[in-house]
């Protein structure tokens, strides 16, 4: 916490709220003093996954104790929806069809949460059921589809494929996540005058919020406030999610005129609230004795639930990420977005991202074992690189490619290959427990891809006594922006970083702003901050050279002074003066990224400004007779570009991948056959805790780190592509089981890897073994 | 007999707190964030499952205070009737705790909202480490740490932050909370009243002998009976269970006892899961890596085993470990006590041999009738998880025969229960014989386990025949590979 030495960009200095967070002195929305006789409220449904409402009896909810107000989608002012996608599709409660199980249909105002919660329960909703569609397979099956199927192609990939001396082919189920961050939704809407709502929102997506609950309302936008200071965590899930309790409670509190809180109770938070989409990959592979790919086809069909909420980007994101680090001659990529009667997925770290990567990384495996040689081997030899193998499926040119030294520096700093041979001597020896290593890389394109998304606006002011105050769009979920941006801005006016005030994200003051989401916070909005800085900066040093009598070219700031000439005048003192001279003391800053552009018909274009990059090598072990394996050791370089501040890339790096390992190993998703699900609740789905961490983790930022476009200081974004490196805990997991057949087969192995889906891997390994054998 | 109070009191940091009426519901929670405004505690799953609202309570432990984390959205606010509590704002004043500082210092917070639970559990281990009853290791860091969930950092920087805060001293100020808090409790024990609270909505009892506890019971027959609540917590938290009345069994000292002879080792009902686990493991050494994954600290803390037993769950884990251990378990009410076989206690899902006059009082555990014993619990995730299954295995052995075999699994049934066919396989049989075979065989014939979100059916079948390869490997003198339960020891086969 040595905030007072150096803080410029660089700087490890730790969270800004750090020492708020360990005193719990930190305000979360749940933790605002609450106006008199505010309200609480709760949700209720039907108990089914499909069908149609027949009746509603809310007579026994109405007579609870403390019950206040109920209402249903009838009462809605305005517009009965928060689509995201501006289809229509995502009521706040939902009347004549149901669509999945719990979906809301009544709302309940009451004294307190508990009484709400309480009243919530003895709502009766009676529905004429149907057959659910559940899973990608029975959509599939059935042609559900939420969205038109997209694909990305280049080449003659058919004739490429028929004319491959090696095919092989594969099919891999990956499962959702849920975000589980540990606060839960909640918003708290006060009435203002004039019908005015200010919403207290924990989410990534202020501007989002605003715009809908006007919809909701039936108000213009100026009449809607949504402040967001932190978050407790959102990781996509509070992008479009947060939108829906937050226009309840505005409802609420505009038809009952006092102010209403809706905090999600954390199993209808997990029961009601989307995940990261499930996909079923099908893909074939042409390739050459060398391993040299020469043709792929793949087809990602996705679970989108109910409604199309983000699902059409998540999908696309995928798609952009089945060639990861490789060059593909002729490709053709297939996306499928399935309807099923289960919740709406959304949003989740990597949007797409991973599950289209885990399809890239499945193919280079399936090569591997096809041609007997080690995984890595396969990598390396079909990264990007030369003028010839640099274009990827959506024909952008690849120019930024550092994979190459971070895999080779990582695989002398881990000892790879004497590993991997020691390894193959470990499962000789002990058949009972099996060993797993992999090296795994990660390309992954930074911007929306929805181009316009690519904006950012910043509010600086500078007061009489020198003190700096900012606002900027986006949005603290403990990722460390703020304390990023107050850096950029202290360097930018020479000032220490404790003079610059980050305060809470409002829509009145940085308006239409976009998602803190892509990884873009810091990349978008510490350049909008940055950009006023240095419109402030120009209007001090016009003054100064006028006051001082020197050229502009003379005056300087440094540590806290504005130097002119031969003059040195405290920062404070010089704005005292340029007020008093009625120089404007406030700026807005925007930004928007440059060069990109996409056309998504023709899947063609520069979707990504840049790409960040990384490699991991996990280690396994796994216990062949029960299924239960253990990470041992990762190590992890990862290129965050000229980090704006170690500490806190370091610890998205950690986060991110640890939050991977769990989407691929423990974290697992259950409905059962009437399409409830089960794990909706931390007693039920298991997200890594303290022991899970790898005993040994080797983790550094890599030390080539920059970046060739000019970004903000030349860094890389960093919140999700470090959860792709965990994909080398899931090749491991398989080289293990691969073992158990002599490493000649992809193992059945899907994701997540629990021990029950290695434990019947390895028994089929087995079966597989014997009868290659006989 | 003691004297009833019918005013509930406790410290809160260093005030004291009286109350003589409120909702018998109330948690411990609730007080804290809504009427004590203490905001700086979270709640975050209300299912005592990932920690965010972990306070330390301090109570007496011969004379001496104690602190233990606990949930605190699944405490009866009642049940810490005579206890101090401490929350992250009592640890900051007046200046931050080594534990806050080296959290902030180690950038051991991200999103913020874990880290008060996180810290009031490392504080925990700070002080035991201050009074040398423990260690800031990897191991007891994971073990201290596994009932705290964050999703943001990936725990190293909180390892890193409690490995360096454990090095620190006490502050002077957190010493003479502790120290005034210890003689206010200790004025209060002295007393010797019990809490019987007129709430205003029921009677809240916290009995501390028998006799207390049957009046009491005689007064509200319908009063539910909670020990740790950890299981109770949730009804009124999720499903809105609404009782006439409390009676808390957690105080009765004749619940309270761990006795030991000869034969035999009696655990009173009201002994928790952390109390259990020295002795429990003295007996069966396979014993203690069980109870390690049994809940989190803050669950041991709290619950019981005589809770354990009495829910009746399936898959509750000392069950089977304790069947195959050949214990029994006292019944008792006002007139007697009668003692009965653990298995047999078990009689259907939701259905065991105990009338509605009847508390579950001990369980009793042989001391040496299977010198070799061992049990396994496979759950997706290590730390802090229910069982998909849980195996017990108990031998005797003489001559390398297998003289005598329990063996008892959860998760596999409707409750814990006896593999008969697969023991009569066994018993009689020469241990380095090739018993898999017809063992598994047998194994498979004992069970017709269901799907459920925790795991399949076939994998429950193939997780118990691995278990049993597991045990019969090991009689068979083989050395296991140990996967767990010191997976922190484990080495990468090589590593730099």
């Amino acid at each position: 916490m040595s905030n007072a030495a150096n803080t410029s960009p660089g700087a490890a200095l730790a969270h800004d709220s750090a020492l708020k967070h360990t005193t719990g002195e930190a305000v979360y929305i749940d933790d605002i003093p609450l106006p008199a006789d505010t309200l609480h409220l709760a949700v209720g449904g039907a108990d089914t996954a499909v069908g149609t409402i027949t009746a509603v009896a809310l007579d026994a909810v109405r007579a609870a104790p403390g019950v206040i107000d109920v209402f249903c989608a009838a009462d809605i002012p305005g517009e009965n929806d928060v689509s995201p996608s501006g289809r229509g599709d995502e009521p706040l409660l939902a009347s004549g069809e149901i669509r999945f199980d719990g979906e809301p249909v009544f709302a309940v105002v009451a004294a307190s949460h508990r009484a709400a919660r309480a009243a919530a329960a003895l709502g009766q909703v009676t529905v004429r059921p149907a057959e659910p569609v559940l899973t990608v397979d029975d959509a599939l099956s059935q042609n559900r589809f939420i969205s038109d199927e997209q694909v990305m192609a280049r080449g003659d990939w058919r004739e490429a494929m028929q004319a491959a001396p090696h095919t092989t082919t594969g099919t891999l189920y990956c499962g959702g996540q849920d975000h589980f961050y540990l606060e839960g939704q909640i918003s708290l809407a006060v009435p203002q005058e004039d019908g005015d709502m200010l919403v207290y929102c924990s989410t990534q997506h202020p501007s989002e919020i605003q715009q809908h609950l006007a919809k909701v309302l039936n108000q213009p936008a100026h009449a809607i406030t949504v402040e967001v200071r932190r978050m407790g965590g959102g990781f996509g899930g509070k992008e479009s999610q947060a939108c829906q309790w937050a226009a309840l409670a505005a409802v609420a509190a505009s038809r009952n005129r006092k102010a209403v809180k809706c905090r999600l109770d954390r199993d209808d938070d997990m029961r009601l609230t989307g995940k990261r989409h499930d996909f079923r990959i099908d893909w074939q592979v042409g390739h050459d004795d060398q391993g040299q790919i020469l043709s792929v086809d793949c087809n990602l069909a996705s679970r989108c639930g109910c409604a199309l909420d983000l699902s059409d980007p998540v999908n696309d994101r995928a798609m952009f990420h089945v060639d990861n680090a490789y060059y593909f001659p002729a490709v053709n990529i297939r996306s499928q977005r399935t309807f099923t009667n289960t919740v709406s997925n959304t949003a989740f770290r990597g949007f797409g991202g991973p599950q289209g990567m885990l399809a890239g990384e499945r193919i280079i495996e399936g090569i591997a074992r096809a041609i007997g040689l080690d995984p890595l081997t396969v990598r390396k030899r079909n990264f990007y690189g030369g003028a010839d193998r640099n274009i990827t499926p959506y024909f952008m040119q690849i120019d930024d490619f550092v994979l190459d030294e971070i895999v080779e520096e990582l695989e002398q700093s881990s000892h790879y290959w004497a590993r991997r041979g020691a390894i193959r001597e470990a499962n000789a020896a002990d058949p009972l427990m099996v060993r797993g290593l992999a090296l795994t890389p990660v390309k992954f394109g930074i911007s929306f891809t929805a181009t316009w998304f690519n904006q950012a606006g910043a509010l600086l002011h500078i007061y009489r006594d020198g003190s700096v105050h900012l606002n900027h769009g986006g949005t603290e979920m403990g990722q460390g922006l703020f304390v990023k941006i107050a850096q950029v801005v202290s360097h930018a006016l020479a000032l220490p970083v404790d003079s610059i005030k980050v305060s809470a994200t409002r829509t009145d003051k940085v308006p239409n702003t976009s998602a803190t989401a892509a990884s873009s916070g810091a990349d978008l909005n510490a350049m909008a901050a940055l950009n006023a800085a240095n419109t402030l900066k120009r209007r001090l040093i016009s003054f100064a050279a006028h006051h001082f009598d020197v050229d502009a070219q003379s005056v300087q700031f440094a540590n806290g002074t504005v130097i002119a000439g031969n003059q040195q005048m405290p920062f404070a003192e010089v704005v005292e003066l340029a007020y008093l001279a009625r120089v404007q003391l406030s700026a807005t800053g925007f930004y928007r990224t440059p060069k990109i552009h996409y056309n998504r018909k023709k899947a063609r274009g520069r979707p990504f400004y840049y790409f960040a990059y990384g490699a991991a090598v996990s280690e396994v072990i796994v216990d062949t007779l029960t299924g239960e394996s253990r990470v041992t050791a990762v190590d992890i370089l990862h290129d965050a570009g000229k980090s704006l501040n170690p500490a806190v890339d370091l610890g998205q790096v950690e986060g991110a991948f640890i939050q991977g390992m769990g989407w691929l190993t423990n974290e697992e998703l259950w409905w059962d056959e009437r399409g409830k699900i089960k794990t909706y609740a931390p007693s039920t789905y298991k997200i890594p805790t303290c022991s899970d961490r790898p005993a040994k983790m080797n983790i550094a930022l890599w030390s080539g780190g920059g970046n060739r476009e000019p970004t903000v200081h030349r860094s890389k974004a960093v919140g999700e592509p470090p959860l792709m490196l965990a994909i080398s805990v899931h090749q491991a997991l398989s080289d293990a089981v691969s073992s158990i057949s002599g490493y000649r087969f992809v193992p059945e192995l899907n994701a997540p890897a629990t021990p029950e889906a290695l434990l019947h891997a390895m028994v089929y390994e087995r079966q597989r073994a014997a009868a290659s054998i006989s | 007999m003691a004297n009833a109070r019918s005013e509930f009191r406790c410290l809160l940091g260093p005030k004291t707190i009286h109350r003589s009426s409120f909702d018998v519901h109330q948690t411990l929670l609730d007080f804290i964030r809504l009427e004590a405004r203490l905001t700086g505690t979270k709640e975050g799953c209300a299912e005592g499952d990932c920690g965010a609202c972990t306070v330390l309570v301090g109570k007496l432990h011969d004379g001496v205070l104690q602190y233990e984390p606990v949930n605190a959205c699944i405490v009866p606010l009642a049940s810490v009737d005579n206890t101090q509590i401490l929350t992250v704002e009592h640890l900051a004043d007046p200046e931050p705790h080594p534990v806050q500082q080296a959290m902030a210092h180690e950038h051991g917070s991200q999103c913020g909202f874990c880290t008060p639970g996180i810290v009031m559990s490392l504080a925990g281990l700070h002080d035991a480490c201050a009074k040398g009853q423990a260690a800031a290791d990897t191991d007891t860091i994971n073990d201290v740490l596994a009932g705290n969930l964050c999703r943001c950092t990936g725990y190293g920087p909180i390892i890193s932050a409690a490995r360096s805060a454990c090095t620190k001293p006490t502050p002077q100020a957190f010493l003479s909370l502790q120290a005034q808090a210890e003689s206010t409790l200790l004025q209060w024990q002295d007393d010797g009243t019990y809490l019987d609270l007129h709430g205003s909505n029921g009677r809240f009892v916290v009995p501390k002998t028998l006799e207390d506890l049957w009046r009491a019971r005689s007064e509200v027959p319908t009063a539910q009976l909670i020990a740790g609540s950890t299981d109770v917590g949730l009804w009124v938290n999720k499903s809105h269970a609404r009782f006439e009345g409390v009676i808390d069994l957690g105080k009765i000292g004749a619940l309270r006892s761990i006795e030991k002879d000869d034969e035999t080792l009696r655990l009173g009902a009201g002994v928790t899961v952390a109390e259990s686990i020295a002795p429990l493991s003295e007996l069966a050494p396979d014993l203690g890596p069980l109870l390690h994954r049994f809940g989190s600290r803050q669950v041991r803390a709290q619950a019981t085993v005589g809770g354990n037993i009495a829910n009746g769950s399936p898959i509750g884990d000392l069950a089977p470990a304790l069947i195959a251990l050949d214990a029994s378990v006292d019944l008792a009410r006002p007139d007697g006590t009668r003692t009965i076989a653990l298995e047999s206690f078990f009689i259907n899902y939701g259905k065991q041999d105990i009338s509605p006059d009847e508390i579950v009082a001990g369980v009793n555990v042989p001391l040496k009738r299977h010198a070799h014993f061992h049990c396994w619990k496979i759950s997706k995730r290590f730390d802090q998880d229910i069982s998909a299954v849980c195996g017990a295995f108990g031998f005797a052995i003489e001559n390398d025969t297998i003289t005598s075999v329990r063996i008892a699994f959860g998760g596999m049934a409707a409750t814990p229960r006896r593999a008969r066919r697969c023991e009569q396989a066994l018993v009689g049989q020469a241990v380095h014989d090739a018993l898999l075979p017809s063992a598994g065989e047998a194994l498979a014939q004992d069970f017709a386990p269901i799907s459920d979100m925790r795991a399949s059916a076939s994998y429950r079948r193939l997780a118990a025949h691995g278990l049993l390869e597991r045990c019969l490997r090991s009689l068979g003198g083989q050395a296991l590979p140990q996967l767990f339960p010191t997976a922190q020891k484990l080495q990468a086969v090589t590593h730099e």
